[in-house]
């Protein structure tokens, strides 16, 4: 691979823009292709194009008429609504699972570097913050302040995006009254239905830790299609 | 049986091996890219895998869950020496592959080649 074509797909991937690099494995010849443009040695022609293309709306990677197409879809992301104890061992754990991980708490004194090292931190409330990025099929929202004040506002965001998974840290009883008040708001049971609370498997954890490993395990389960089924 | 296993493959991993690439080549090290292109049965890591391997041997990420980076990295070592790419097949049926410890009863098809 060509340093100029390397750095290229860096730059797109950090701009999270969808992209291919379609390599012929013999003569190590490459093109990197995006929804509208292509560069590089290997010149594509229109039908090739055309199925790299589909390839990279359906993200998978794979070989066609001898070329390998190795496809680099848009990211996963986890938001975690609250800088609190269970983000510090959250935060990790999504990275590791493959989530590029934001934490948002209005709360300056919580959302510190010193407390989250290497995750992108947003000291605003979260619904101004979820404005700012708004939540894709490919996001994970997840609260966990307790603080209604907080956790609210930012529920309400994700209920109007369309992220693939929204939790709410919380008891039964806490998650009714929470349900209570985004009806007053006008979500109906049917949207209400899209949170999962109390967020995380059922592991009967109680240290940060073990909570933590709870919500990445649910989060992951419905990433690949597995949905948790509550009382 | 053609397996491709189709899902998404975590962004954050990718993010890690190619920005370890990127600060490799900066550092004016050697670096080579091995990717997975093919499955066939049961392999333990999806199409589109990746190893990045640099000059001293240093390596990251993963084409096989284990079971043959040592070879992939010594043909990688290969490639970053004389720019040529690589194709490079794995299978139980393969004496190589038997040697190398390909225990999960797959065949893997890699692509190897030199970045920069």
């Amino acid at each position: 691979m060509k340093t100029q074509l390397f750095h290229t797909l860096q730059d797109l991937r950090r701009r999270h823009q969808p992209v291919a690099v379609v390599t012929n494995p013999l003569s190590g010849d490459q093109a990197l292709v995006t929804a509208d443009e292509q560069q590089g040695a290997l010149m594509l022609g229109d039908e090739a194009l055309t199925r790299v293309r589909q390839m990279l709306g359906e993200d998978v990677s794979g070989s066609i008429d001898g070329l390998f197409v190795r496809v680099y879809g848009p990211p996963w992301s986890m938001v975690l609504i609250g800088a609190v104890h269970i983000a510090q061992a959250l935060a990790p754990m999504a990275a590791l699972a493959g989530f590029e991980v934001t934490v948002i708490d209005p709360r300056s004194a919580f959302a510190t570097s010193a407390r989250f090292p290497g995750v992108t931190l947003i000291a605003d409330w979260p619904n101004e913050a979820l404005q700012r990025i708004p939540p894709t099929a490919r996001t994970a929202v997840i609260s966990l302040t307790h603080d209604p004040k907080i956790d609210d506002v930012g529920l309400i965001e994700a209920l109007r995006s369309p992220a693939f998974f929204i939790g709410a840290l919380g008891s039964t009883r806490t998650h009714a009254r929470r349900k209570d008040r985004l009806r007053e708001a006008g979500f109906t049971d049917e949207q209400l239905a899209r949170i999962a609370a109390p967020v995380g498997l059922d592991l009967g954890g109680r240290l940060p830790g073990e909570i933590a490993v709870a919500v990445i395990a649910e989060a992951v389960g419905v990433r690949r299609g597995r949905r948790r089924q509550r009382p | 049986m053609t397996l491709p296993l189709p899902g998404p493959i975590p962004t954050a991993d990718e993010n890690a091996i190619l920005g370890q690439v990127a600060t490799w080549l900066d550092e004016g090290r050697g670096v080579a890219l091995a990717t997975v292109t093919k499955i066939w049965g049961s392999a333990p890591l999806p199409v589109g895998s990746h190893l990045a391997v640099a000059s001293d041997g240093s390596f990251v990420g993963s084409v096989s869950g284990g079971c043959i980076e040592g070879a992939v990295i010594s043909e990688a070592l290969d490639a970053i020496g004389d720019g040529r790419p690589r194709n490079l097949e794995f299978g139980v049926s393969d004496e190589q592959a038997w040697a190398v410890g390909l225990a999960c009863g797959g065949t893997i098809g890699i692509y190897v080649e030199r970045v920069g």
